[in-house]
């Protein structure tokens, strides 16, 4: 929690970005999650996204709603605003705030509680609206703050810590966003941060609405035998389509696999989207094959990660909306306020 | 059959004849087309310079169920319901029996006498007026949808000709209305003088007569929902997110229309504004708060069941102190309630939403002149107080058109975005603590996202904290907090319309308190009384929390009619917990059948009352 607040200090020759931040800029917090929760993982993924990006951190707006998961805003980007805010309403507070200022990066962190239980309506809605933001559900399949209830993404025949059987069927928080419209969507593993950070970087840097749906063991509560989301089993089915680089517009391209095995995405802020494929079969840009691969997939119990789908052309909630350039919280009197004469327009035509 | 001209002046000669002063009911069934007809009948009075209030008593329904529209014609200005009918429009069969009983003794009855209606339906002491509408429809019209339409303006020319409402009042409403549609000006006026020509030709006119008269001026007729929208524009919000609810949908749409009207960016033709209608009322507070924190104004228009369902949300924007707006269209509750139907009961759980300590500032506009000013000045105390500002309309005012003062606005007025720190504040040094009591008046500053690289950011949290917003559990951290929260609320007051004070015409130890809707229906219920010699100083509140003048106005009456449109006198409840009154002072008059309150229901509720009083004292 934030009371306990880490040192300033730092060694004078960190490496430091484009921008002149070092990593430590990217931090936040200690951490007060358990020792080797897959949510901390998540969380130095975002740290290094960031840094690689060279996103001014003030410039971020991170939001999150209750339990584990959205606790952790508070362990990253100590210097951009935070909030945390109801169970389950994250996704509203975001597209709100999205409308006021169209100009900050949204970075919305929930958890498969907060999102596909009673947030799941507010997750479809802001996804099909395509608010512009990078949302990330850390999914354990648990409930880990009320101490190990099953969540609604557990998988139908996945055992409790205490040898309950869940009997309910799992949401698959990746097909919902695919239906709902999502723009960019990718599922990765807390545990394979190769793969984590290009996915952020690219997820933060796509025009519209980024979900990535990241597997993160509950090493409390749901890492034992019988779980599906423990770290053995996903290691275990973990079946990756691509392998992503991203390159931002100041990077020179080099190219490390031959051709024909790479697919290049021009996305909306002139970052590319280098994907090399690992499946030769999967084309993440269709929808429609995306949705019937990983059902076909999710039958023989694998679990497909990697970027899934993306349309860089997307446009986002604003585009749909018709909204000014200049963010809305900066339009002042003369923008805003019609003034007497435009009154007394009105009164007349009320008479 | 006497000439009609001279017939019209011999009525208006004779004694008897209520001129300018008597209520007519309309009894129609939805759906029919019956409600622009029944408005351009009242519009029609006003054209002629008398005043109207016009109120649609209307169902949860599209299509078959009862509608009644009760327009007042009053050149007194009596803009509340006054109470009875004078004359009915019967238009619908299947209220026919409680619509005849609901005439004055001595009123008149409207009807369509194509079929024969046995005598043992009408009244002995009433006048009986019959036009074979279907009939001449019938004979007019081939399609069954023109049959239906025109014959609402035939009624409406059969009465312009009965109450000598001028046919050219109404022409010019039908050419305003269609203006560009000449087609249907031509036959809407034609439908108007079929009805018009029948009376003049078949019957002699009423005593109940229209006369051209002086008081209107330059008052507009607008519904209280569009003149809160309007507010919403003037008083700056770009940010509404919303979800369609009798009997607030109206304002959203208002807002929508208004924006796109005055809100878009000439150069670029561009939105200066962003309108979601969300899948919810919880994800359209979720929008607003958002939108605050981001330091948008933004609201969201709602009835109690939004209201019920936005509660964990409000309680956010008070402890994290976040500006919101929300317009409580209020309708007749519990549960879904009676959706077209008003009442005033929506107080409470609008003054103490949310779980733990928590309240929140109502406005309480009395007419659609203060929905507009009020629905403006939300937006300035959500800003500066850093809160939820509830402006509390019901379907009454929201949903009625209503004769009320022009609209104004001081162009060199400045939209009071309260203590934001800027990014220059912050680099001359000063200390940031998002929820630091900085000036005594319980209210921190804070930060818009985005503002300093490396000052200023903090983690906004419903869980309790430090003043520089870091966790904390602490007992004393916390009352510190709470106690701050509460002097800002005590600063709300100063910062909230005053109540406003009528003294009665001598001295009088009886007082009334009301607020709202009511508000007409109190001045006239006043004046009755004072005719009855019956003094009472009556105080209109505006807003809540109460200013001192509220309690001071209690303490110096013995004893405190509180008139309400609510069954659980909630005013009164929220009078004894947020002030140190004698509760056995205050005497509640009650009206919350879901039609608006009416001035002789309160004329007849405190007289009563005031008259055992006297028995008591005599005894």
């Amino acid at each position: 929690m934030t009371y306990i607040l880490k040192p300033q200090l730092h060694h004078p020759k960190l490496p430091t970005n484009g921008l002149g931040y070092t990593r430590r800029d990217y931090e936040g917090s200690v951490s007060t999650l358990c020792a080797g929760c897959g949510h901390d993982s998540i969380s130095a993924s975002i740290i290094q996204a960031c840094f690689e990006l060279e996103l001014p951190p003030h410039r971020v707006a991170k939001l999150s709603g209750i339990g584990c998961s959205s606790k952790t805003p508070d362990y990253f980007l100590g210097n951009s605003h935070g909030f945390n805010t109801v169970h389950g309403r994250m996704p509203s507070v975001l597209t709100g705030a999205n409308l006021a200022n169209r100009d900050l990066i949204y970075l919305g962190v929930s958890g498969d509680g907060d999102s596909a239980s009673i947030g799941l309506g507010q997750f479809a809605h802001a996804i099909r609206r395509g608010v512009n933001m990078l949302y990330i559900v850390e999914n354990n399949g648990v409930y880990g703050l009320t101490k190990g209830q099953f969540s609604a993404t557990s998988d139908r025949g996945s055992k409790s810590k205490r040898g309950v059987v869940n009997t309910d069927a799992g949401i698959d928080m990746v097909s919902l966003a695919l239906q709902m419209g999502a723009t960019f969507v990718a599922r990765s593993f807390s545990g394979d941060k190769e793969q984590l950070v290009p996915l952020i970087k690219a997820g933060l840097a796509h025009k519209g609405a980024a979900f990535i749906d990241c597997i993160s063991p509950c090493v409390q509560f749901n890492n034992h035998q019988g779980s599906t989301k423990s770290f053995d089993y996903v290691r275990e089915h973990n079946e990756a389509v691509n392998k992503l680089d991203v390159i931002t517009p100041r990077d020179p391209i080099h190219v490390d696999y031959r051709p024909g095995e790479t697919v290049r995405v021009q996305q909306h802020d002139g970052s590319i989207l280098s994907l090399h494929k690992l499946n030769d079969l999967y084309n993440p840009n269709s929808r429609a094959q995306a949705l019937g691969y990983l059902q076909a997939r999710q039958a023989r119990g694998q679990i497909v990660t990697g970027l899934l789908f993306v349309d860089p052309a997307a446009g986002d909630l604003h585009d749909a909306v018709g909204t000014v350039a200049t963010p809305l919280n900066q339009l002042g009197e003369a923008e805003l306020v019609p003034g007497q004469a435009a009154l007394e327009r009105i009164n007349a035509s009320l008479r | 059959m006497p000439e009609p001209v001279a017939s019209q002046q011999a009525l208006a000669a004779q004694k008897g004849a209520r001129i300018n002063d008597f209520v007519v009911k309309f009894a129609n069934v939805n759906g029919s087309g019956s409600a622009s007809a029944n408005g351009m009948f009242a519009r029609s009075v006003m054209r002629m310079g008398v005043p109207v209030a016009a109120r649609n008593i209307f169902p949860s329904n599209i299509q078959g169920l009862p509608t009644w529209y009760e327009v007042r014609i009053t050149e007194a200005g009596h803009l509340g319901r006054r109470g009875g009918v004078d004359l009915m429009v019967a238009m619908n069969p299947q209220t026919w029996d409680r619509d005849v009983a609901e005439i004055e003794p001595g009123g008149f009855l409207f009807y369509d006498s194509t079929k024969p209606i046995p005598p043992s339906r009408f009244r002995d002491d009433i006048t009986v007026v019959g036009v074979p509408l279907t009939a001449m429809c019938n004979e007019a019209y081939e399609l069954p949808r023109e049959r239906q339409l025109f014959k609402n303006i035939i009624y409406v020319g059969a009465l312009a000709g009965l109450l000598g409402i001028e046919a050219e009042a109404v022409e010019s409403l039908i050419r305003d209305d269609f203006a560009g549609k000449d087609r249907l000006i031509k036959a809407n006026i034609e439908a108007l003088h079929m009805g018009l020509s029948y009376v003049q030709k078949q019957l002699a006119p009423l005593p109940l007569q229209v006369r051209r008269a002086d008081g209107v001026g330059d008052r507009i007729y607008v519904e209280g929902n569009q003149a809160a929208a309007l507010g919403a524009v003037y008083g700056g919000a770009t940010v509404c997110a919303w979800y369609p609810i009798t009997p607030s949908t109206s304002l959203a749409e208002a807002f929508t229309a208004y924006c796109q009207e005055l809100r878009v960016d000439p150069d670029t033709g561009k939105s200066r504004y962003a309108i979601v209608q969300a899948e919810d009322e919880i994800a359209s507070i979720g929008i607003v708060v958002g939108a605050g924190w981001n330091g948008c104004r933004a609201f969201t228009a709602t009835s109690g069941p939004g209201v019920s369902l936005m509660t964990e949300f409000i309680g956010l924007s008070y402890f994290a102190e976040i500006p919101a707006v929300i317009f409580d269209v209020q309708r007749g509750g519990p549960s879904t309630g009676m959706p077209t139907r008003t009442q005033q009961a929506d107080l409470l759980a609008a003054a103490y939403a949310g779980h733990g300590d928590s309240k929140h500032p109502m406005l309480l506009p009395a007419d659609p002149g203060e929905c507009f000013e009020m629905g403006a000045l939300a937006f300035d105390l959500a800003d500066r107080l850093q809160t939820t500002v509830f402006v509390m309309l019901d379907l009454d005012i929201g949903m009625n058109e209503w004769l009320t003062k022009p609209f104004q606005w001081d162009d060199s007025r400045k939209l009071d975005r309260g203590k934001v720190m800027t990014a220059e504040m912050l680099d001359a040094g000063a200390d940031f603590g998002r929820y630091k009591e900085v000036d005594g008046d319980g209210i921190p500053y804070r930060t818009y996202p985005g503002t300093h690289p490396t000052k200023g950011g903090y983690f906004t949290r419903g869980t309790s904290r430090n003043p520089y917003a870091r966790y904390s559990e602490e007992g004393a951290v916390y009352v510190d907090n709470m106690e701050r929260l509460l002097r800002k609320f005590e600063t709300a007051k100063s910062l909230a319309p005053a109540p406003i004070l009528r003294r009665a015409k001598g001295q009088t130890r009886d007082g009334v308190i009301y607020f709202g809707s009511t508000t007409p229906a109190m001045d006239e219920a006043l004046e009755m009384l004072e005719a009855q010699g019956r003094r009472l100083d009556a105080l209109r509140i505006r807003a809540f929390p109460f200013a001192d003048e509220v309690m001071s106005f209690i303490e110096s009456h013995d004893r405190v009619f509180l008139v309400e449109q609510n069954r659980d006198a909630q005013l009164r409840t929220l009078l004894m917990t947020e002030g140190d009154v004698d509760p056995a002072k205050l005497v509640s008059v009650l009206h919350y059948d879901g039609t608006p309150i009416t001035a002789r229901f309160i004329a007849g509720a405190i007289a009563s009352r005031m008259a055992v009083g006297q028995i008591e004292a005599a005894e």
